[in-house]
């Protein structure tokens, strides 16, 4: 894990270099993408082959929806007293 | 939003050929996915650096605009951790790394899915996308009844792209111009939240 943070953190030195060749830029969101899709491809397959984790599915999308509900309600929450006495005032 | 269709369609698709073994099992015992990974890490990382607004957005904030995704964090996690403690099968630092993809469900999803297990990737998917589409849904109802940072908030790392027509509608101009800045924070802080919760 401390190897994806060097990675990306070497990528962030080297893009502050190369920030003016505008032409590569425009093809490394191409590039995202593409890695994105052919992860989520893999992610799929290590799911499909996964007897266990096909059979509860639901119950994995449940414990999603309440993490998601967790977290919204909890930063909502937060947003609202930010908003009210410090950014309305 | 052709994106998110074709990002589900590429999960499902990966669905079905694992389940019906239509790709020879050589490539699943494969390590290619985390080199993938790497390569992805690297230029998401260039993508950051080379990004003129990055900095200027870095540079021009204020500190009452850094409380915004500050806000996301703290209550997002916050709001996770409380659920957490009512789901038996999931630990509070696995939810807090769902929790960390605020929105950004590709990269989450399958940074979860390589360093954590399979299991948890497909929990951030699901959790992540709902996110989104909680945010596209809701904006107006937050809008009105908590306040203009709400559906910022609600929107965590989408408030910069996918959600921010709905959200600018709603909330205007001025406050546009801060959900692209805690939009753009966010979408920088979720690798590296992500991967520091699982290493800890």
């Amino acid at each position: 894990m401390v190897t994806v943070i060097s990675i990306m953190t070497a990528g962030i030195v080297i893009g502050l270099f190369i920030r003016n060749m505008n032409g590569f830029l425009k093809k490394l969101d191409l590039v995202i993408i593409l890695a994105i899709f052919l992860l989520l491809f893999f992610l799929g397959l290590a799911i499909g082959t996964n007897e266990m984790i096909i059979q509860n599915l639901g119950s994995y999308g449940l414990i999603a929806l309440m993490l998601t509900t967790g977290g919204v309600a909890g930063s909502v929450a937060l947003a609202f007293l930010v908003y009210k006495f410090i950014f309305k005032r | 939003m052709k994106n998110s269709l074709l990002i589900i369609g590429f999960f499902i698709a990966g669905i079905f050929a694992g389940y019906f073994s239509l790709l020879p099992s050589i490539i699943l015992k494969s390590d290619i996915s985390l080199y993938v990974l790497y390569a992805l890490m690297f230029f998401v990382g260039i993508a950051i650096g080379a990004n003129r607004k990055t900095w200027s957005v870095i540079k021009k904030a204020r500190i009452r605009i850094v409380l915004v995704p500050l806000t996301v964090v703290i209550g997002t996690f916050a709001g996770v951790v409380i659920t957490s403690f009512f789901i038996n099968s999931i630990s509070v630092s696995e939810s807090l790394a769902v929790g960390a993809g605020f929105g950004y469900y590709s990269l989450s999803s399958v940074l979860i899915g390589q360093l954590k297990c399979e299991a948890l990737g497909v929990i951030a998917l699901v959790s992540n996308i709902t996110r989104e589409i909680i945010t596209l849904l809701l904006t107006p109802f937050l809008a009105q009844y908590f306040g203009k940072l709400a559906p910022i908030a609600s929107g965590g790392a989408t408030s910069m792209d996918v959600t921010l027509p709905v959200i600018t509608r709603y909330v205007g101009s001025e406050y546009a111009i801060i959900a692209v800045f805690s939009g753009i924070v966010l979408t920088i802080l979720v690798p590296f939240l992500v991967t520091f919760i699982l290493t800890v």
